[in-house]
């Protein structure tokens, strides 16, 4: 798989960039004073864009469905909250490898246990292990339990004693997490179109042949798991300092089952295609919500509709858009044209 | 990708509008409630309750507040301390209410908290019992009508000790609110020379209770002190029942293991004690007019939560009739609300300097299928709060 | 613990680990012969208890209610076999997991409009609602007996169809090459929707049965549905045995763990899990 996708796909996806990056110039202008409202909601669009793409690189790229991906979301939040002393804010400059640390340590043991199974049986217990650290933190005294853990201050970013970035000002922690996201983004693109990310391609299409060819492919199925675990708990991370809360309802199947939605609505293994995921979720979300307190039914309706339908998702109808797909059967067609699927080849069923 | 410019356009021309049509914040503007209660869930019952309570003040006072007419914006919190932070800021950020009343659930008041401490939002919290709120994390902008788990099963451990048992087994659901009020119970039930024979803690918010019951016939106590409310409450109490427990070893709790439950616990309930600051068979002048009232208004007794939700009711109408309305004064404002006396269902309410009722409590037992007074287990107790630095 | 309640713990372990295998046998027969993750598996079985509180309610009658119920249960699984899963036989499990997902969504939103978010009890039906005296202080509710008894019943009949019916054979090839059976001229479609019927019935079933036992409350489904995975996985996946001695095991586990060591309680069955799965991979009777 090439992982290139038609100019249109990039010219789109700059000029939605912009338009969210320059939100603050834009947003009072139309939403008054719920300006800030919004732009809570948008920051954390930005950051379970993220996290969505943290599960793409398992579930699109390798093929891996993880059903208990909060578990590292989860394990960020619970990460900062619990390290971040009571009165004082932290230092992003601990904090921050403190989560990449804790969460790669976690992700390398949860991951051996985890990558020798497939299929279902990968579902299984990726969905079990989540739920056992729901558990453990549910029950936990010094995690405050069912009610989770405050976290008074966000962490500074602080050079010395002059303030690089104050993270407490909701414009200037709404950048932080859109360059994490663009950094998180491009990391993945590179790491997609290298070599490892085409044996991953490989593992995908056929693990056996690429045993056969002599790669270990345990090894690199670990590293790709530990890869996605470490940015859903930066993820996690932002979205605690968002919240100003830990919680354990952040670690539960339920909140693994939303990032997978996510994954659908916006574009299996498209990489961009969850952060389109992500925002659709949310809007949605908001949209139902205000429409009807059943919003669920609408959600669970339009996930299903979205399965049966447009398995593509958002960034599948960017690539091959309905009326560019007939032109695909002539056989001198326009090089843009010739689109690579989106959609990753069916998992063959022998488990 | 139109789709989703499309209605983010839409959504946003229709915001704008409505504010609009809103206008600036005047006087002449109805005051507008923030209802953040639970309207789905096990707690639906008490969210429901706290509203119905809260309207019925209103309506008494022609439904207005200083002269202002009154505009409410529920939000069903789902009990879900998760989505606290961002419900809360809905309303203050989104809805911009003048005051935000909720929630039922200690977890999601600690979300909530957080949000109150950013905007300074006025917050009267209509149950919750979390001693935090008005202890540790309190604050000028946040009052409370309700009660704390402490207050409420402080008293309980005298009584239980009067009663004549010494070794006590006390079970309840592993999370702060039910830790909190097995914590007063055994605070003065030990203080008198009792044992606490073991400590039951179920994971929350589950309701399978056979093996502990089974647990429980085996340690053999006394009595059993237990704190569950709404559903799990039920359960508790049938359960404990349907195993022939409640013939031999007496249950105690705090009022909310029978609290709204009357009607389904049914013959399983009769000759539990329980301590609360409410009971619907009060004699004064206020509970049997406000009990009458609510009957009339929505068909069925009321219980502590609906005064609760009443007792907020005549605390917003007594301080902006003070006011004439005027909530533009903060500091003013909550200057007088916590100067508020109420004469009140449960009997004669204030608040101390951490915003928190001051009030009796009554121990009472189920006969009858009602809460029969049997005694004032504590008078005008008012809760420690040293560490509130307010 | 003296012997006497030991005795007793065991009783409660096996009547909450049979209830779970009537469940789990839903599950594990989906799984193994359809190949299908279906996650509203739980929403079947709160579906099965909503249904029984409400026509409990309207009929004043536990078991007519349970009588009328038992065919809305089937039919609603027909109707999702055919709309929904048909699709989904060829797809990716990661579709499976997303549809029934959303299934879960609707189904437990659609159980709120119709009965609401408060919690019901159904009262234990009579001539069962008496209890038995244990020990001198414990008594035994005989409608626990009664669940106990219905559930071994049904395990046996499941067992006797699958071992010893033509039926069965056909059950157990679909679990081992679907392919296969279809190339035999077996009507695996018909298969199919008849197994989907019959697991759906089976949870909603013990929903029905269950109802008098436990709250009747929003999103009930959901912490069954964890629970029942646990077990298929621990059991082996298509394997009915398994999904019964799978469902003893964490029973007892949930039931002892709870006494013994209460900090790690809700935790004792995704180790056992682990466990299992660190050394026999496909389960324990795969």
């Amino acid at each position: 798989m090439l992982h290139r996708y038609p100019k249109r796909v990039a010219y789109l996806m700059l000029v939605l960039t912009a338009l969210v990056a320059t939100f603050p110039l834009w947003g009072e202008a139309v939403f008054g004073n719920q300006a800030n409202f919004m732009l809570e909601k948008l920051t954390l669009m930005l950051i379970l864009a993220l996290f969505a793409m943290s599960l793409d690189l398992l579930v699109g790229i390798v093929g891996l469905v993880s059903l208990g991906h909060a578990l590292f979301f989860g394990l960020g939040a619970y990460t900062l909250a619990l390290a971040s002393p009571d009165f004082s804010p932290a230092s992003m400059w601990w904090m921050l490898p403190l989560v990449i640390g804790v969460s790669a340590c976690v992700g390398l043991i949860v991951g051996l246990l985890v990558i020798r199974t497939k299929g279902i049986f990968f579902i299984m217990t990726t969905l079990a292990f989540g739920q056992m650290l729901y558990y453990f933190i549910s029950t936990s005294q010094f995690a405050g339990g069912t009610d989770g853990v405050f976290i008074m201050f966000r962490p500074s970013l602080a050079v010395g004693d002059t303030l690089l970035v104050d993270l407490d000002d909701p414009y200037s922690f709404f950048y932080f997490c859109l360059v994490t996201l663009l950094a998180g983004y491009l990391f993945l693109r590179w790491l997609t179109r290298s070599y490892f990310g085409q044996v991953l391609d490989g593992i995908h299409d056929n693990e056996h042949r690429m045993q056969a060819l002599g790669y270990a492919t345990s090894g690199y199925k670990l590293i790709a798991f530990v890869i996605a675990g470490v940015m859903a708990s930066i993820a996690g991370m932002l979205a605690a300092m968002q919240y100003g809360f830990a919680n354990p309802a952040q670690l539960g199947w339920h909140t693994s089952g939303e990032v997978l939605m996510m994954l659908i609505l916006g574009g299996i293994g498209t990489i961009f295609g969850p952060i389109l995921g992500a925002f659709a979720y949310e809007i949605l979300l908001f949209v139902y919500e205000h429409a009807t307190t059943h919003w669920p039914i609408l959600m669970g309706l339009t996930i299903i509709v979205a399965v049966l339908v447009l398995p593509r998702g958002v960034a599948g109808l960017m690539i091959a858009p309905p009326w560019a797909r007939k032109r695909r059967t002539t056989a001198n067609d326009a090089p843009e044209k010739a689109t690579v699927s989106a959609q990753p080849v069916t998992q063959s069923k022998v488990d | 990708m139109k789709n989703v410019k499309k209605t983010t356009l839409v959504a946003a021309l229709g915001t704008t509008l409505t504010l609009s049509a809103m206008g600036l914040s005047a006087n002449e503007d109805p005051v507008k409630l923030g209802l953040m209660l639970p309207y789905s869930g096990t707690y639906t019952a008490l969210g429901e309750a706290i509203t119905n309570g809260l309207k019925l003040a209103i309506e008494q006072e022609g439904g207005q507040l200083g002269g202002r007419d009154v505009e409410y914006v529920e939000l069903d919190s789902e009990a879900d301390p998760s989505k606290a932070p961002q419900n809360m800021s809905r309303l203050v950020n989104g809805d911009n209410v003048d005051f935000v009343i909720g929630p039922v659930h200690s977890g999601v008041a600690m979300g909530m908290l957080r949000v109150a401490k950013q905007t300074g939002a006025i917050t009267i919290i209509p149950n919750a019992g979390l001693g935090a709120a008005t202890n540790e994390l309190c604050m000028p902008n946040v009052f409370r009508t309700s009660f704390s788990m402490w207050q409420d099963s402080y008293p309980m451990g005298k009584v239980a000790y009067e009663q004549g048992h010494r070794n006590i087994v006390t079970i309840t659901w592993d999370y702060a609110g039910g830790k909190e009020d097995l914590a007063g119970f055994e605070e003065a039930f030990t203080a008198e020379g009792g044992d606490i024979v073991q400590q039951i803690l179920v994971p929350f918010p589950s309701t399978e209770f056979q093996s502990y019951l089974t647990q429980i016939a085996s340690l053999q106590p006394d009595a059993v002190y237990t704190f569950f409310a709404g559903g799990g409450g039920v359960s508790f109490v049938r359960d404990y029942a349907a195993a022939g427990l409640n013939e031999s070893i007496p249950l105690l709790g705090s009022g909310f293991l029978t609290e709204g439950n009357l009607a389904a616990l049914g013959d399983a309930g009769e000759g539990v004690m329980t301590t609360l600051h409410y009971a619907e068979t009060l004699e004064n002048d206020a509970n049997r007019s406000f009990v009458a009232a609510y009957e009339d208004a929505y068909g069925e007794a009321p219980d502590t939560y609906a005064v609760q939700g009443y007792d907020t009711g005549m605390m917003l109408a007594q301080a902006l009739n003070v006011l004439g309305g005027d909530t533009s004064d903060r500091d003013r404002l909550i200057d007088v609300l916590a100067n508020v006396q109420l004469a009140s269902p449960r009997g004669p309410m204030s608040f101390s300097d951490s915003h928190h009722p001051i009030q009796n409590v009554y121990l009472r037992e189920i006969r009858d299928g009602k809460h029969e007074v049997v005694s004032i287990a504590a008078e005008n107790l008012e809760v420690p709060d040293d560490a509130c630095q307010m | 613990m003296d012997l006497a309640f030991f005795g007793v713990q065991l009783l409660n372990g096996l009547q909450y680990g049979l209830l779970l295998f009537l469940i789990a046998s839903g599950l594990t027969l989906i799984f193994g012969i359809m190949g299908i993750i279906n996650l509203a598996h739980g929403a079947m079985y709160m579906i099965g208890a909503y249904l029984v509180y409400d026509l409990t309610m309207r009929f004043g009658n536990f078991w007519l209610a349970i009588l009328v119920a038992i065919p809305i249960a089937i039919a609603l699984g027909l109707v999702i076999e055919r709309l929904f899963l048909d699709t989904l036989y060829k797809r990716d499990h990661l579709y499976q997991v997303l549809l029934t997902f959303g299934l879960i969504l609707v189904l437990n939103e659609a159980q709120r409009i119709i009965w609401g978010g408060d919690v019901h009890r159904v009262p234990v039906p009579a001539p069962f609602d008496a209890s038995i005296q244990l020990t001198d202080n414990l008594q035994y509710s005989v409608y626990r007996l009664f669940v106990m008894g219905v559930c071994l019943v049904l395990a046996g009949v499941i067992y006797g169809v699958i071992r010893h019916t033509r039926l069965g054979i056909i059950i157990r090839a679909g679990a081992m090459n679907r392919d296969m059976v279809e190339g035999l001229g077996i009507n695996v479609r018909t298969l199919f929707t008849l197994i989907f019927s019959v697991g759906v019935a089976l949870t909603a079933f013990a929903g029905m049965i269950a109802a008098p036992l436990t709250s009747i409350a929003p999103g009930m489904g959901d912490s069954i549905l964890i629970t029942c995975f646990v077990v298929v996985v621990i059991g082996g996946i298509g394997s009915i045995k398994g999904a019964f001695w799978g469902a003893i095991i964490i029973g007892m586990a949930t039931t002892f763990g709870a006494v013994l060591i209460p900090s790690l309680a809700s935790m004792v069955i995704y180790l056992i899990m682990a466990a299992v799965l660190l050394v026999k991979p496909r389960g324990l009777f795969a």
